[in-house]
Order: structure tokens, then C-alpha cells, then sequence
């Protein structure tokens, strides 16, 4: 195990792994973070906006607003997981190997 | 009863974090008259509790060791666990309380459902597989992984059983109120048959009972909800317009329902909000126990994925069904009459109609609509679902007090890891038997006492006390025990001691004059406390311990990067 732990750390594809996982994560996050606060910020400050009708109905842009949303943060968790599960799993399982 | 509007809107104002525990709770608060007996969903209810008495009964044959007991053996997939996690979320109050809360103010309730929902892809990115690497049955098991054992798992322990006994009085007195209304039992009755039932599914089936119990509530609700708003929409043609068109012609509010209104008044209550939600989430120990019943960090990401999109679709079906309570409810009948509403205030108002006059509160608004759409049969239906959910959701809290007690405090703190996976399990179920009687005494005892409150004690203890302890303990290699303990048990003690002196304690229950201290929910305050704290008592402690805990760091750092020695599935 400790010996594991020794090639793991100066293997490189480690740090790909890590440094690539960790910014992606942190992209998305800052994505997500900004979206929701942007919608809370307009519902702070853009009542007028988000009350707007769009066209000659009653639906406001609130509703598309809200949706999207909602839709964005499954969007967001669906992007990840694709990349997770598919390259970065990989990575690591060539790593795991390299390590044996 | 005030309306479930004007009790939001008064925490929205003066609290932040306090807000999505009174949608929670909100449904279930104040006095509630009781309901005739339903037949029909006391039928239906029947038959979900025989259905989930034979799963636990399938359950206990194959919970053998503790990895069993704790964590389904790890054999859950990726998706059956997104819906179980969901089921968690979608408790009963949320349902009907956002339902209720959309019928009374229309598009607020959609800030709402946003607010709960964005956490989990934050959730996702920064700490779902770095959980499921370390952790092997609760969220100690990370939380201590480089640790002096003793002091963390107290803390630990005592930051958890908090938070799962106000969650769990808040569910129980919410459960016997929603009962009377629903079946028209008596509270005491409600009560027993729900902590009764609660201890049977996980002594007999631990988590694989418990899990399995939570995704076959989560089909029922999801497929009741998908209905539900299809048969609003078929009235309207599937077009929404048309459903928005009408409902701007029958609410007093008229399109200021389609705009946001008084619930969100100012941006710095408004963030709290959203902070609070996503790093109490985080630190909810019945959601975090949820990573450990799947194989491994895929799977663990799978189920994020999952449960985001069941709890994103629910959340768009509550706001239809929101809006459905509101054409059906407040316009006429073919006869000319308002079924659903009272109708000596309806007099009273010269028949005009107003969402506050609806029978039982605003919180039945999605219970009548039901109703509306689909006869007595599919109201028994929805009613007996939402008895489920409650079962449901304190089963899963149960597991994870029970889990406290008899994995972090006897076999790592008492005994010392010394005792028998036997002897664990033992006390787990011992436990699980004690909270149980536990609950059914507090539901008892606090059954007029402002649940809102409660759970947003739970809430903020979560964010406060276990949230940042976790989150440090996996991102910052300085950390060391005595940062980590001081940090927790401040985070803990300020955050129960803040809510106290707080105006709904203080003043509200204790009747003092003023209250101590002027906001509701000090998680804005408490969270970054405790932060602080690790931070200061960690890179103060020069100890040769804290050395060793510093450079214990990259062993952990790699295992939580490749899974290198997680605890993996046991072959069942």
C-alpha cells in the first residue's frame, strides 16, 4: 500500500488526473453557483424583468428564467458524470495499473 | 392558522437559512382540525405497509454483517440509489408545501424549488466521490480518516444526533398533524403507527430495508405528481399559457402571480438562503450515509446525477400542480359552487374567492387537486403516498442516529474498535429501538410547538457543525484534531445558543420581552465561525500529533483521488 501510494504520487498521469478533474469540478461549480445567485439577484433586484410578459401573454420571462434554471443544474451534473465516468475514470484505472 | 404565505414570507425577512425549513415544515405547523375518516387511503395505506413489511422481511434475510446493516452491503446501483436520495429530499412537506405555496403565491414558489435543488450539483463536483473513497458507513468514518479517533467521533456523533433529532421531531409532529388531516386519525394514533413502523423497517432490514422502502415512496410520489400534472395540463390543452391565462383570472392577485412578490426582499437574506440550503444539505448525515450503499465513486456520481433529475422534475410538477390548485380550486364548479372552499368565509366574503379560504390550509392544495382531478380513488391514492413519505424519510433519519450511536460512539469511542461486528450491530439496533420510543414521546410532547423552528435548527447545526469539519478534513491538509474538535463543537454550541437567544425562542416560546439576539437564523454568523475556528486552533497547534495528521495527509489525498483501498462492494 505505502509503496503504491509512492508510484501513484510520481506518476504523471496523476497529476493530469488531479489537476484536470479538479479545475473541471471547479468550473462547473463556479457555473452553477453563478446561474442560481444570478437568479436570486434578479429576483432581488429585477422584479420589473422577470414580471415582463413575453409577447402578448401572460407567461413572464420569470418562467423560462426558472426553468432554465432547474434544467442547468441537471445539465451541469449530467456534464460532469460523462466526463468522470468516461476519461477521468479511465486515467485513473491506467494509473491503478501502473501502480500494481 | 396563518397562512403558509404570510409564515414564509415573515422568516423570509428576518432569516435566511430558516426559509427552506419552513417550506418544510410549514405544511404541518399550528392547529389542524381533524378530517373524516378516509377509507380509501387508509385502504391503500394498508397495502404499501404490507408491501414494505414483506421488503423488510426479504431485507432481514440477506442484512448479515454490519456493511449489510449500515449500507445495503454496498450493492446499490447508481440509479436506485438517485432515486432513494430523491425519495430523502421529496419529503412530504416539501411537496405539499411548495404545491401550497405556489396555489397561495405563484411564481415564488419556484425560487424555492430552485434554491433546493442547486445544491446537489455542488455537491456532486466537490464532494460526492471524495466521500465515497474515504467513508466506509457514516460521515465520521471521513470526517475522522486521519484523526485522533475519540475526540472527532464524539463530536461527530453529537453534531449528528442533533442534527437527526430535531429533523425527526419536526417529521413526526408533522406526521401526526398531516394524518388527522388526511385520514382523519387521531394525532396520538399517527404518531405511534409512525415510529412503530419506522423502528420495524430498519432493526429487521437496516439500510437495504430502508432503501428500498425510500424508492418505492419515491415511484409513488413521482408517478401521483406526473399525473397530477398532466391532467392539468389536458385541461388547458398542454398549453401552459392557457393554464397561466386562467389562473390570472381567478386569483386575487391576478398576474402578480406570474412575478416574483414579497418573499425575497433583500439580496443578503436571499444569499444566505441559498448558502444555507446547499452546505446544510452537505451536511444532512441521512443524505451522507446515502454514498456508502453503492459500489463506488461512479456509482456514487451516477446516483448525484440521478437524484438531481428526479428532484428537478418533481419540483417543475409541484409548480403545474400549484398552478392546477389554483384553476380548479377557486373557480366554480359546473354547479356554480366552490367545493374545496369554506364556506361561511366564502359568504363572509360576498362569494368572492380567495386561496386562504380552502379547507384544512393551503398546504391540502395539492391533496384537493388531487381530488379535483381524479376522484376519491386517486385522493386516497396521493393522501396514502404522503403518509409513506413521512415513513419513509424518519426511517432513513432513524438509521442514521442509530449509526451515530453504535459506530462512531461504541465501537470507535467506548470500545476502542475492540468490539464485534455482532455486538455493533446489536447496539445499532438497540439504538434504533430507544430513538424510536424517543420520538414518539418528543412527537407527543412538542405536538403544538413551532416545527419550522425545529427544522431549521437541524439545517443550521448541519451547516454549522458537520459541514465544515467534512469539508475541511477532505480539502485542507493542515487541519489538524484539535482544529478540527474545537471548530465542530463551536460551530455546535453557537449555532444551538444563537437560535436560542434568536426571536422565535427567546421571545416567541419563552415569551421573554426582546429577544438577545436579533435574527432567526444565525447560520450566516455560525458558519463561517466554525470555519474560522479550524483554521486558527489547526495552524496554531504545533503538537508533534498535529505533524503526523499533516503528513498523513497525502495518503488520504491519494485514496480520495483514485479510491486506492475504499471500501468496496461486498459480493452478495
Amino acid at each position: 500500500m505505502k509503496e503504491n501510494a509512492q508510484r501513484i504520487l510520481a506518476n504523471p498521469k496523476f497529476q493530469e488526473l488531479v489537476q484536470k478533474r479538479s479545475a473541471f469540478a471547479w468550473t462547473l461549480s463556479i457555473a452553477m453557483l453563478v446561474i442560481y445567485f444570478g437568479f436570486i439577484l434578479l429576483v432581488a433586484f429585477g422584479k420589473g424583468f422577470l414580471g415582463t410578459p413575453i409577447g402578448s401573454g401572460v407567461t413572464t420571462w420569470g418562467i423560462p428564467v426558472g426553468l432554465f434554471t432547474i434544467i442547468s443544474a441537471f445539465i451541469l451534473t449530467g456534464i460532469y458524470v460523462h466526463r468522470a465516468n468516461g476519461e477521468f475514470d479511465e486515467l485513473n484505472r491506467q494509473i491503478m495499473e501502473e501502480s500494481k | 392558522m396563518r397562512s403558509l404565505v404570510n409564515r414564509v414570507g415573515a422568516a423570509a425577512v428576518a432569516a435566511g437559512a430558516l426559509i427552506p425549513a419552513s417550506v418544510h415544515a410549514a405544511a404541518v405547523e399550528g392547529p389542524v382540525q381533524k378530517q373524516a375518516t378516509n377509507f380509501e387511503a387508509i385502504v391503500m395505506f394498508l397495502v404499501f405497509v404490507l408491501a414494505t413489511l414483506g421488503i423488510t422481511y426479504w431485507a432481514a434475510r440477506r442484512t448479515k454483517s454490519a456493511k449489510d446493516f449500515y449500507a445495503a452491503g454496498g450493492g446499490i446501483t447508481g440509479f436506485q440509489n438517485g432515486l432513494a436520495i430523491a425519495g430523502d429530499y421529496m419529503s412530504a412537506a416539501s411537496f405539499l408545501g411548495i404545491a401550497g405555496l405556489v396555489y397561495t403565491s405563484g411564481f415564488d414558489g419556484l425560487i424555492f424549488s430552485v434554491g433546493w435543488l442547486v445544491g446537489w450539483p455542488i455537491i456532486l463536483f466537490l464532494v460526492a466521490e471524495r466521500l465515497r473513497n474515504l467513508g466506509k458507513y457514516t460521515f465520521a468514518d471521513v470526517a475522522s480518516y486521519r484523526f485522533q479517533q475519540t475526540p472527532m467521533r464524539t463530536m461527530a456523533a453529537c453534531g449528528s444526533l442533533a442534527t437527526v433529532t430535531f429533523y425527526l421531531i419536526a417529521q413526526m409532529v408533522g406526521a401526526g398533524k398531516l394524518i388527522q388531516l388526511l385520514f382523519g386519525m387521531d394525532y396520538l394514533w399517527a404518531v405511534v403507527i409512525v415510529g412503530v413502523l419506522m423502528i420495524a423497517y430498519v432493526t429487521f432490514g437496516g439500510m437495504l430495508a430502508t432503501t428500498w422502502v425510500q424508492i418505492i415512496k419515491a415511484v409513488l410520489l413521482l408517478s401521483g405528481a406526473s399525473f397530477m400534472a398532466f391532467a392539468v395540463l389536458a385541461k388547458f390543452g398542454f398549453s401552459p399559457e392557457a393554464m397561466f391565462a386562467t389562473a390570472t383570472q381567478v386569483h386575487p392577485k391576478a398576474t402578480g402571480i406570474m412575478a416574483p412578490g414579497a418573499l425575497i426582499t433583500d439580496p443578503v437574506s436571499a444569499i444566505s438562503l441559498g448558502m444555507a440550503l446547499m452546505f446544510g444539505t452537505a451536511g444532512l448525515p441521512h443524505i451522507l450515509m446515502r454514498f456508502f450503499t453503492v459500489s463506488d465513486a461512479k456509482e456514487a456520481r451516477k446516483s448525484v446525477f440521478y437524484a438531481t433529475g428526479f428532484i428537478g422534475y418533481f419540483y417543475i410538477l409541484t409548480f403545474i400542480i400549484g398552478f392546477g390548485a389554483i384553476v380548479l380550486l377557486l373557480a366554480p364548479d359546473a354547479t356554480g359552487a366552490y367545493p374545496f372552499l369554506d364556506a361561511a368565509k366564502l359568504a363572509a366574503a360576498g362569494g368572492k374567492p380567495n386561496p386562504s379560504m380552502i379547507i384544512g390550509g393551503s398546504n391540502m392544495a395539492a391533496i384537493h387537486t388531487a381530488h379535483a382531478v381524479g376522484g376519491d380513488l386517486f385522493f386516497g391514492f396521493i393522501s396514502a403516498v404522503a403518509f409513506a413519505t413521512i415513513l419513509a424519510v424518519v426511517a432513513g433519519l432513524t438509521l442514521a442516529g442509530a449509526s451515530a450511536v453504535s459506530h462512531d460512539l461504541y465501537a470507535s469511542v467506548i470500545a476502542k474498535g475492540r468490539a464485534s461486528e455482532h455486538d455493533e450491530i446489536r447496539v445499532s439496533k438497540i439504538t434504533t429501538v430507544v430513538i424510536g420510543i424517543v420520538s414518539i414521546f418528543l412527537g407527543i410532547a412538542f405536538e403544538n410547538q413551532n416545527v419550522a423552528f425545529m427544522v431549521g435548527l437541524a439545517f443550521v447545526i448541519a451547516a454549522s457543525a458537520n459541514f465544515p469539519v467534512l469539508l475541511m478534513s477532505m480539502f485542507w491538509s493542515r487541519m489538524t484534531t484539535r482544529g478540527a474538535v474545537l471548530g465542530g463543537w463551536i460551530g455546535l454550541v453557537s449555532s444551538v445558543s444563537l437560535l436560542i437567544m434568536g426571536p422565535t425562542v427567546w421571545k416567541s416560546v419563552l415569551g421573554n420581552p426582546a429577544a438577545l439576539f436579533p435574527y432567526d437564523n444565525p447560520g450566516v454568523f455560525t458558519i463561517p465561525l466554525s470555519f474560522l475556528a479550524i483554521w486558527f486552533f489547526s495552524i496554531t497547534d504545533n503538537s508533534k500529533a498535529a505533524q503526523d495528521e499533516r503528513e498523513a495527509y497525502k495518503a488520504q489525498y491519494i485514496r480520495s483521488q483514485t479510491g486506492l483501498g475504499a471500501e468496496g462492494a461486498s459480493a452478495h
